[in-house]
């Protein structure tokens, strides 16, 4: 068994780790900049699902990875609108409209795969790498980690920077504010409804880059509930990781752990049933709620539209 | 509130209210539907025609009565405000009791006997399965729409490896259970092919109907479901009712897959996912959370899934269209009842109870303050019991 564990085991060990982490980490920090902000978006397996197919189809047409990146971003802002006209606006119920969105993201996507591609599913093969010099010829980390993709350094530039938005800035204060307390938001001059708009667009940009890196990266293709409740585990890890973009991150390479430890175990010579593989990042996402359930905290006016002048 | 309003016009403003976003969504979806490339005359005529003429309207009952149970499941739960969205799950274990241990009694007693028998351990399995959501719940206050759905996905887990495990049988190639022979299924309505699911479904319907708004026990659910902390003070015991519910809930999800698959599939599949409870829930908001008038709705879809199926594939669609319809109902749903609330026209679909419920429930001061958020949601159930 020790001599499975050879530099080139470990080195694509990794490399899965971080390529399941990914997707997941980027839909958890837009879930958590929307939760921040008092949106609390049910929806994101729909949204991801738009995301990952509207940017399966760009690279396909364009045949650019980077184009497919933006049209999932563009495909989550489109799917979030939905959460930012009914719920931010009219304030009515966000887990019905939730629901609602997940619902239609999953039939939507499915039905235009399974017109457009049946006869002929197209697989996207591997981005381009971008090997930073000096780094990536180091043995083992090299390859996996500075091997990555351009949109894997991307994706964790934009978390980092928003980790730091988030705890450092005006916006960010205002963003957690209109999740804690609206109404001295409101009272010290600033508007929920913008702060709130701005926190789910955004969210919804980053849940379609997290469906977008799932479908070029992840499984470099697209299959009807690609998802598969990942967007429900980005929620939960939201929940336990108390709004903590930092924390956020680190959960999900927790998660993407659990997946790739499948496939690993194969390879050293345990044959797992793929059931279990499925199943095992929910067990232990439920085994963090029974163990953690006391700390998820979230914030107080999560769920509830902001009315200016109801108490 | 509207206080002189006769019962009549309440009703029909109900109604209005209720039929008004089935329509919208209907023609979205058509919208939808020829925004990418299909006919939607196609598709309704084929609804109508499959879903109805001939015989196929039998074909529609039978998958009432999964539905029914579904939907009074879905109720018993959404009643107490818990949000139980693990049906996916629940349902699956309930199947796989059916069409897993089934052929095994069936072969050691009679069928009569054998039947009663996977139905008690169908529900039980459901029942179980949905305590770790509900202690969580009661305990924490963890939101149970996050825990339910995450023990959902490893429900469908445990079912595949039962199929591909010790359910499996061996005689096929592809992962699924034994067929149960017709004489062990449910019997038919006599003169029909409608199995004795279809009666059980609206017998329960009925009966949850009148435990819940005629008993005790019914108003006990209300008053929790209205404000956990009012029950704390009357001396409900909160973490009792909310596994209780949870556990009702939960066992007559199960249930409903036991009958489905002893009165309609006769055996079940790996990764076979009917997704029944995704359909039904827009339903039971729209019923207003009251079992005998969830029966009209599952009609309507129960026409518009038999139909729809045969009908997407003729129009060049997908089954999975069907989520589309339902997620805009749910949307039209939410968008009637603002236009609603302006105009004063009646009650919310959506209880307070859905707004504060992702506040822990037991324990959080902000309890009170969230729930004011909107005027006129007030729940119906409520408000059946006052004097007009």
């Amino acid at each position: 068994m020790s001599d499975m564990l050879t530099a080139a085991f470990v080195t694509v060990f990794i490399a899965t780790v971080l390529s399941q982490a990914m997707p997941l980490m980027l839909a958890a920090v837009g879930e958590t900049i929307g939760e921040q902000a008092g949106v609390l978006n049910l929806g994101i397996e729909g949204v991801m699902l738009i995301g990952a197919y509207s940017a399966f189809v760009a690279t396909l047409v364009s045949g650019s990875f980077w184009v497919g990146v933006l049209a999932g971003i563009v495909g989550g802002i489109v799917g979030n609108l939905a959460m930012l006209v009914l719920n931010v606006w009219l304030g009515l119920n966000q887990i019905v409209i939730g629901l609602a969105v997940t619902l239609i993201g999953e039939g939507i996507t499915s039905v235009l795969y399974l017109q457009n591609y049946t006869k002929s599913p197209a697989s996207l093969g591997a981005a381009p790498k971008l090997a930073i010099p000096g780094l990536s010829d180091i043995p083992v980390i090299g390859p996996s980690l500075f091997g990555q993709t351009g949109i894997f350094w991307i994706a964790v530039i934009v978390a980092l920077g928003l980790a730091f938005a988030m705890a450092r800035t005006n916006w960010g204060l205002s963003t957690r504010s209109a999740g804690q307390k609206p109404s001295s938001l409101d009272a010290a001059g600033g508007s929920v409804m913008r702060t709130r708009s701005i926190a789910v667009l955004l969210s919804g940009a980053l849940v379609g880059f997290g469906g977008a890196y799932l479908s070029l990266i992840t499984t470099a293709t697209f299959s009807p509930m690609l998802t598969n409740g990942l967007g429900f585990i980005a929620i939960v890890i939201t929940m336990l990781s108390r709004g903590r973009i930092l924390v956020v991150m680190i959960t999900s390479l927790v998660y993407g752990l659990a997946v790739a430890i499948g496939p690993a175990l194969q390879v050293i010579g345990f044959t797992v049933p793929a059931d279990i593989i499925k199943m095992l990042p929910f067990i232990i996402v439920i085994l963090m709620l029974i163990v953690f359930a006391r700390s998820s905290v979230v914030p107080p006016a999560l769920g509830t539209p902001y009315t200016r002048g109801a108490r | 509130m509207n206080t002189e309003t006769s019962a009549a016009r309440r009703f029909a403003e109900g109604f209005i209210r209720a039929v008004v976003p089935v329509l919208l969504a209907l023609i979205v979806s058509a919208f939808v539907m020829m925004a990418i490339g299909a006919s939607p005359l196609e598709f309704f005529a084929g609804v109508w025609k499959y879903g109805i003429t001939g015989n196929n309207w039998q074909r529609s009952l039978v998958l009432m009565a999964p539905l029914v149970i579904v939907a009074v499941g879905l109720i018993v739960a959404f009643r107490g405000q818990l949000w139980n969205l693990g049906y996916n799950g629940q349902y699956l274990l309930g199947a796989v009791v059916a069409s897993g241990l089934g052929p095994i009694l069936f072969d050691v007693m009679p069928a009569f006997l054998a039947t009663i028998v996977v139905f008690i351990v169908a529900v039980l399995a459901g029942a179980v399965w949905s305590l770790i959501p509900a202690i969580l719940k009661a305990r924490y206050g963890t939101n149970e729409i996050i825990t339910s759905l995450v023990m959902s996905f490893i429900a469908v887990g445990v079912v595949n490896l039962l199929i591909k495990g010790i359910f499996k049988d061996p005689g096929v190639t592809t992962p699924q259970t034994a067929v149960i022979p017709d004489d062990e299924l449910l019997p038919y309505i006599p003169g029909t092919q409608i199995h004795i699911g279809f009666v059980i479904a609206i017998v329960l319907a009925v009966v949850a109907q009148f435990v819940l708004s005629r008993t005790s026990f019914g108003l006990r659910v209300d008053i929790f479901g209205a404000s956990p902390k009012a029950a704390r003070h009357v001396g409900l015991n909160s973490t009792w009712m909310v596994i209780l519910l949870f556990a009702l809930s939960s066992g007559l999800i199960a249930f409903a897959g036991s009958i489905d698959i002893l009165g309609q599939f006769t055996y079940q599949r790996a990764d076979w996912d009917p997704r029944y409870g995704d359909a039904v829930m827009p339903l039971v908001f729209l019923a207003r959370f009251r079992p005998v008038a969830a029966i009209p709705f599952v009609a309507f879809y129960a026409v518009l899934a038999t139909g729809g199926t045969l009908a997407a594939q003729q129009a060049g669609l997908n089954v999975d269209f069907l989520l589309v319809i339902v997620g805009l109902i749910l949307l039209f749903m939410t968008i009637t009842e603002y236009i609603g609330d302006r105009r004063r026209l009646g009650q919310s679909y959506v209880p307070a109870g859905l707004r504060r419920t992702v506040l822990k429930p037991f324990l959080g001061s902000s309890v009170a303050s969230s729930s004011a958020g909107t005027s006129g949601t007030e729940n119906r159930s409520a408000s059946e019991r006052t004097p007009v």
